[in-house]
């Protein structure tokens, strides 16, 4: 047991550090919500004839948690990367001859990959002022619940996957297979109840569909009530399965080392 | 204890149709400085995947002062130092947290680690480079890290895969010497791969394994006198005929490997005069020579060492 702590915590502090040596990493996550909002909003502005007006902040808005929901999910997915990292450049394998469990393994590094994402949503979140948003403390409490559970869970999901395969680039086309249809059909585009009846089912399936309606009643201010703590409880399940899946992954394929 | 320190009995694995190892036995007795040596392919490095319990043999059992390796390898890991024939450091870190980090994941922690970590830093003459990362060190420094790493734990038993390959002389040197005062001064057990001979002349026992079984075993002394004598090798522009008419008037047997002749026989350098009177035009060259590991190697498989390449296995 203390092992599996001292062992996770470890992993999960190098995932960090690594990240922070990396100075591309960094600049990205800083400016990636800048340049989006940025576009975003003069697109919107020069749009409608009113400018700044009514309308636009409306937009802005309406899009804010799609927004934040989008960069969370690559963030977090791509922060998984480091496992197909890990392997090809031979780090993976003194891991998995050591007495760490792949209890241990999984969970510092999803934990860990979870936390990157968990810090670019923050950057993200420090945005919500200029799309209209005045949170409370306790609506901000609960809108930071929603952004970690939603790292969290993709980061399971993309730790599955990258185990499975041997390149980035692999990788990447499989994620982007997996991503944008999840993210379409999270309610970041059309809403959950006006969806048509074969659409329905494959987002009633889709965990960010959970995360996705958490952070939109966080935001709104319906805090603590069943509307964020039953799709963020749906979520945690969603990601305690991933990471179960994923250690049963791993005692499949121990030897997945070239 | 009657038991074999370590006792690996008929393991066989194989990837998918191919056979990497067949029924491969053996035993290491503490303090060795034991060696597994073959060609490309011949079964060293499953040999090593299964020891550092990465794979699990398909049959046979391996045993770990009496514990079972391959049911129970939670019980071997803690004991295990491992080093990877390809690096396992963290490129982003410092030398100094590769090996703290490392620690980490066995379970160490505090003054007693970090003091660890200190002595592991002197004794492998790293403080100078504590604070660099590890990917802007030679390949001799960051497999110096890496044998430093692998001791954090204090393993009972430290395996290395193909040690010094891809090292300069001065590096490969500076390997040996560092690995001679772990066994000699800390008494460590030690199992090392290669496809040198040279490197398992230094050995207390080697394995030779080709095709995924095992060829023979023993002593490099032992495994030398299993020769007999001395080394005749000839070259000659016509080998074949050379070979047959030898053979024919002396009544020795003769191996050919490429375009040299070899004899085995005892006092060879009373042998060589009477070969050249009764061949004087054939023999192009003639050197004598002691039974090397080689000559082992290619007196029990009929193939000159490394001549086969096979794949990375």
């Amino acid at each position: 047991m203390k092992l599996l702590l001292t062992g996770s915590t470890t992993l999960l502090r190098r995932e960090l550090i690594r990240f922070y040596r990396q100075r591309s990493r960094i600049i990205g996550s800083l400016a990636m919500p800048v340049i989006v909002w940025g576009l975003l909003g003069t697109g919107l502005q020069a749009a409608f004839p009113s400018g700044m007006g009514q309308e636009t902040r409306e937009f802005l808005k309406y899009f804010f948690p799609g927004n934040l929901i989008l960069t969370l999910l690559f963030t977090a997915i791509f922060s998984t990367i480091s496992v197909i990292e890990d392997r090809n450049e031979g780090f993976l394998q003194s891991v998995l001859v050591s007495p760490l469990s792949p209890l241990g393994l999984v969970l510092g590094k999803v934990v860990g990959g979870a936390l990157i994402a968990f810090f670019q949503g923050l950057v993200f979140l420090s945005l919500a002022p200029l799309a209209g948003f005045d949170l409370s403390w306790n609506q901000l409490a609960w809108v930071l619940l929603s952004i970690f559970m939603i790292s969290f869970s993709m980061t399971g999901l993309g730790f599955f996957f990258a185990w499975k395969l041997d390149s980035v680039q692999g990788f990447h086309a499989v994620m982007n297979l997996v991503l944008f249809p999840m993210w379409l059909l999270s309610g970041a585009f059309f809403p959950l109840e006006s969806a048509s009846w074969f659409i329905k089912p494959l987002m009633w399936i889709n965990p960010l569909t959970y995360g996705m309606t958490a952070l939109k009643s966080a935001l709104a201010g319906v805090s603590g009530e069943p509307e964020v703590l039953l799709p963020l409880t749906i979520l945690f399940a969603f990601g305690i399965v991933f990471l179960v899946a994923c250690v049963l992954n791993m005692n499949q394929k121990r030897e997945a080392v070239r | 204890m009657s038991r074999s320190w370590i006792q690996i009995e008929e393991i066989s694995y194989a990837y998918r149709e191919r056979a990497a190892l067949q029924k491969v036995s053996f035993n290491i007795n503490q303090g060795e400085l034991f060696c597994v040596v073959g060609p490309n392919g011949g079964g060293k490095s499953t040999t090593f995947k299964i020891l550092s319990t990465l794979l699990k043999p398909q049959s046979g059992t391996v045993l770990f002062w009496g514990e079972d390796g391959v049911t129970h390898p939670d019980q071997i890991r803690p004991h295990l130092g491992v080093v990877f024939q390809s690096p396992a450091l963290d490129k982003k870190l410092s030398v100094e947290e590769n090996i703290l980090y490392h620690g980490k994941l066995y379970g160490l922690s505090g003054a007693r680690l970090k003091n660890k970590v200190r002595d592991l830093l002197q004794r492998f003459n790293l403080q100078d480079r504590a604070g660099e990362k590890t990917e802007k060190l030679s390949g001799g420094l960051k497999r110096r890290v890496e044998i430093a790493k692998s001791l954090v734990a204090e393993p009972r038993l430290l395996i290395l895969d193909e040690p010094t390959t891809g090292l300069d002389p001065v590096s490969r040197r500076e390997m040996w010497t560092y690995l001679d005062q772990l066994r000699k001064q800390d008494g460590l057990t030690i199992l090392f791969t290669t496809h040198l001979m040279d490197e398992a002349e230094t050995s207390s026992r080697t394995l030779f394994l080709d095709h995924g079984r095992v060829v023979t075993m023993g002593t490099p002394a032992e495994l030398k006198q299993q020769l007999g004598g001395d080394v005749i090798a000839l070259k000659s522009e016509k080998p074949q005929a050379l070979k047959e008419a030898i053979e024919k008037k002396f009544s020795v047997p003769v191996k050919q490997v490429d375009e040299e002749l070899r004899i085995e026989k005892s006092a060879g350098a009373q042998f060589i005069p009477s070969l050249i009177e009764a061949f004087p035009h054939q023999i192009l060259s003639v050197t004598l020579g002691k039974p090397t590991l080689e000559d082992l190697f290619i007196h029990l498989t009929g193939r000159r060492f490394g001549a086969e390449q096979g794949g990375a296995a």
